[in-house]
């Protein structure tokens, strides 16, 4: 399995999401063939019109919602660890569902089993038409670094100007 | 494919419901969202019903496209019924998240009617509709509303479409708000779901919305999310409408101070560049949409602190120069009562200057306004009168909550100079005078003043044409613009992303096919917009409105030149070129002279049903005679 440094999942940048649920559309017509975000692996969250901001799987160490599991019908992927369900012994108990912080793993609308995000054998969609370039398909620690590099630029915005010059 | 075919009908008189089938050749004939539903308002109502009776229908109605990830069309809905404010037809278009939300739960079309005992809200669970008790919402915003059923009913997923104070209390500007900010705005939809003491409709849909051509959609709906990043959004994405502000106050169409002036020397203080520097917070989007267009400004210090609200140019124009404010601080908080309170923000800002303007004349005085100095210019005024008018407080909010057309009968003397309207509908932000061709498309326009009908300002602003006149050739523009407007208005294309429609209507045609699986050519879906046109106009006539004594300019536009020096100076709509254009326009209709839609116009696009009322109207003239 790749380690916690190593394991990409999708990011959402709180500063660039503007709620659309893009995302949410593009993930229903890619697993399931049709339009409807109760379909949707990632799902947006407005709470007002400056607090927007999509929610998918975190690909968790040591992941919650497999611990919890009763019948062991989840487990982590150890080529690229995401949450694999397997629908034969899932029965829709919905303790992951519980066990889960960030709401991402769900009951499906119809199937009565949880679904989460699978990155798309590493090209997930909702990425890929974000109109906002809002979503990252990232590790921490390139997040981390992105958020320093930011952070630096804006304390140095005057010398990197005179830099140009 | 992505139509539902599926009618809902609710009787809010007996709570019964009933779905019946959509016939799929009047779904084509008329598209869907506004075509589809006059065309059912018409073939439910009857002649000259009051539209605060219960028996005018009032519909929701979602487009082809609706549900579906097509960017800006995917996210829309919407309402038709008779407007209270013009007594003539009304549609009116919203986008955000409630219109998927109706698709998915398995309608293509609410029709309403009749009357609740009780203030209710309709609360649509997929298959399951029920009428819930509404009485603890009453005298609460849009935005409450939404917040208060969500929680109630324990999802947040669900999306409420609700009515305010206004509404409630049968404003006739009163307005249908959902998503926070998204409104059903113009002619008082609010009003008329007010008169049936339906206070807002709540939905949660989870059913697929399927495209007939699923590949195909997807290539193209990816086409256009390319375009969307390109120049035709650019104004939208970047300083939003409020653009506006300096283009036409360069240009002397900038309406200020009731129309006495065509610029304004506040212009730079509320321009759009001003707002994004010092107000803009966030940009954000509706659902399935790739433009983001929503410029939400927060007031950061002073009096109105905190204040925040969608900005867009035509309430930016209403609430700001044309009552003669210059600050922006006092123009959010105005837009962010409007929404409050659920009234339409251009109608409300033209009515208060309509007072201010009355007031300065003398035609109303402080004992009319309780003591209020209503000077133009004066923000706290402005702040005030939209409160009194949303809450019909005292005798001056509530009688401008009759809009400025009833409002002026009421007072008399010659207050109806001051009330600039058509058809009882107020004026959005072009002045007429210095944007002609705009002048003959908004008295033509079957819902009253309106520039979305047939932006007819936008050949006038480009400069492809004389602006300062009427002549031969400006019936065919308005016309092609109004038939173009009624396709995309059916589709429910959001008209910021008109521009993204590269090849036209071959673009909007192929959108539908691919997405119906129903062929639909060019040709036929311009055709579809025609027979909207005249099917509006024949409901018009039908209601005892729309000839061509209907098709008015306000009393300014033609007897009040413009006064600012410039090119601009002396500007005004004289009769014979107004009927020069009348002409033009009703000859290139194939209409009557009176601006009667002929039975041989009406056969050519399958309207034959409609044969019946023209005649009588036709014959009643000629026996006039």
């Amino acid at each position: 399995m790749p380690t916690i440094h190593e394991k990409k999942f999708v990011s959402g940048d709180p500063s660039k999401c503007i709620g659309c649920c893009v995302c949410e559309y593009a993930c229903s017509m890619k697993h399931e063939n049709t339009y409807n975000p109760t379909k949707s692996r990632i799902r947006a969250v407005r709470l007002n019109s400056f607090v927007n901001l999509a929610v998918a799987c975190r690909l968790c160490e040591d992941p919650p919602c497999v611990a919890a599991c009763p019948r062991d019908a989840l487990s982590q992927s150890e080529e690229n660890g995401v949450i694999i369900v397997d629908e034969d012994k899932c029965n829709g108990c919905g303790w992951c569902v519980e066990a889960c912080d960030y709401g991402a793993i769900q009951l499906h609308p119809e199937k009565k089993v949880v679904f989460t995000c699978d990155l798309c054998d590493g090209e997930p969609q909702c990425v890929e038409w974000c109109p906002e370039e809002a979503l990252d398909f990232t590790t921490k620690d390139v997040i981390s670094q992105k958020a320093r590099i930011t952070a630096v630029k804006k304390l140095f915005q005057e010398a990197l100007k005179s830099e140009k010059k | 494919m992505s139509y539902n075919k599926r009618i809902l009908y609710v009787d809010l008189t007996t709570g019964k419901t009933e779905v019946k089938p959509l016939n799929e050749k009047l779904a084509k004939e008329y598209i869907g969202g506004i075509g589809l539903g006059m065309k059912l308002w018409l073939d439910h109502s009857k002649a000259g019903v009051d539209p605060f009776s219960p028996e005018n229908p009032l519909l929701f109605i979602t487009g082809p496209l609706t549900g579906t990830m097509a960017p800006s069309a995917g996210n829309s809905y919407a309402v038709v019924s008779k407007s209270p404010l013009t007594e003539g037809i009304c549609e009116c278009k919203a986008h955000g998240f409630f219109g998927p939300e109706l698709k998915r739960a398995g309608y293509d079309v609410i029709i309403f009617t009749g009357k609740s005992e009780k203030l209710v809200y309709a609360w649509i669970d997929d298959n399951s509709v029920q009428l819930l008790d509404a009485e603890h919402l009453r005298g609460m915003s849009p935005a409450e509303t939404d917040e208060t059923i969500r929680e109630e009913l324990g999802d947040f997923y669900i999306r409420v479409s609700a009515i305010g104070e206004a509404g409630e209390k049968l404003s006739r500007v009163g307005c249908v708000i959902n998503d926070e900010f998204r409104a059903i705005g113009r002619g008082g939809m609010g009003a008329v779901m007010g008169s049936k003491n339906l206070k807002a409709v709540a939905v949660r849909g989870t059913n697929d919305v399927n495209v007939a051509n699923v590949e195909d959609f997807k290539e193209f709906v990816r086409t256009i999310y390319e375009r969307m990043k390109g120049p035709a959004t650019r104004k939208y994405r970047t300083l939003g409408t409020p653009e506006n502000v300096l283009v036409l106050n360069a240009l002397a169409a900038l309406p200020t101070r009731n129309f006495s002036q065509a610029t304004f020397e506040g212009a730079e203080k509320v321009s759009g560049e001003h707002l994004n520097e010092r107000y803009v917070k966030k940009i954000i989007g509706c659902a399935t949409c790739g433009m983001r267009c929503d410029h939400i400004a927060l007031v950061p210090e002073g009096e109105y602190k905190g204040s925040t609200s969608r900005v867009e140019f035509e309430c930016l124009w209403a609430l700001g120069p044309l009552c003669g404010v210059d600050r922006l601080d006092a123009i959010i908080e105005a837009i962010r009562l409007c929404d409050y309170y659920g009234m339409d923000g251009i109608s409300a800002g033209v009515i208060v200057a309509f007072a201010m303007d009355l007031y300065e004349n003398g035609i109303i005085t402080k004992k009319d306004t309780d003591g209020l100095d209503l000077n133009f210019g004066n923000h706290e005024a402005l702040v005030e009168t939209i409160k009194r008018m949303g809450t019909r407080k005292g005798w001056l909010g509530d009688t401008l909550a009759e809009g400025s057309m009833r409002a002026a009968e009421k007072i008399g003397k010659d207050a109806y100079k001051y009330a600039n309207h058509i058809k009882g509908m107020e004026l959005p932000g072009y002045d007429l005078r210095t944007l002609k061709t705009a002048a003959l498309g908004f008295s033509v326009s079957f819902r009253g003043a309106c520039h979305l009908r047939s932006g007819a300002y936008s050949p006038d602003v480009k400069g492809k044409v004389d602006r300062f006149k009427i002549e031969k050739g400006r019936g065919k523009i308005v016309m092609d613009g109004e038939d173009l407007y009624n396709v995309v208005d059916s589709l429910i294309l959001c008209k910021f992303s008109r521009g993204v429609m590269y090849d036209g209507l071959k673009d909007m045609a192929n959108y539908y096919t691919l997405a119906t699986g129903i062929k639909m050519t060019p040709e036929e879906i311009i055709k579809a917009g025609e027979r909207i046109n005249n099917l509006a106009r024949v409901i018009n006539i039908r209601e005892g409105k729309g000839t061509r004594a209907d098709d008015t300019l306000p009393w300014k536009i033609m007897n009040v030149p413009v006064p600012d020096e410039g090119v601009a100076k002396g500007a005004v709509v004289s009769q014979k070129e107004f009927d020069i254009g009348l002409d033009d326009y009703y000859s290139v209709r194939g209409w009557t002279k009176d601006g009667i839609p002929t039975p041989e116009k009406l056969k050519e696009l399958g309207l034959n049903d409609l044969v019946k009322i023209v005649n009588k109207k036709i014959g009643s003239k000629k026996r006039g005679k």
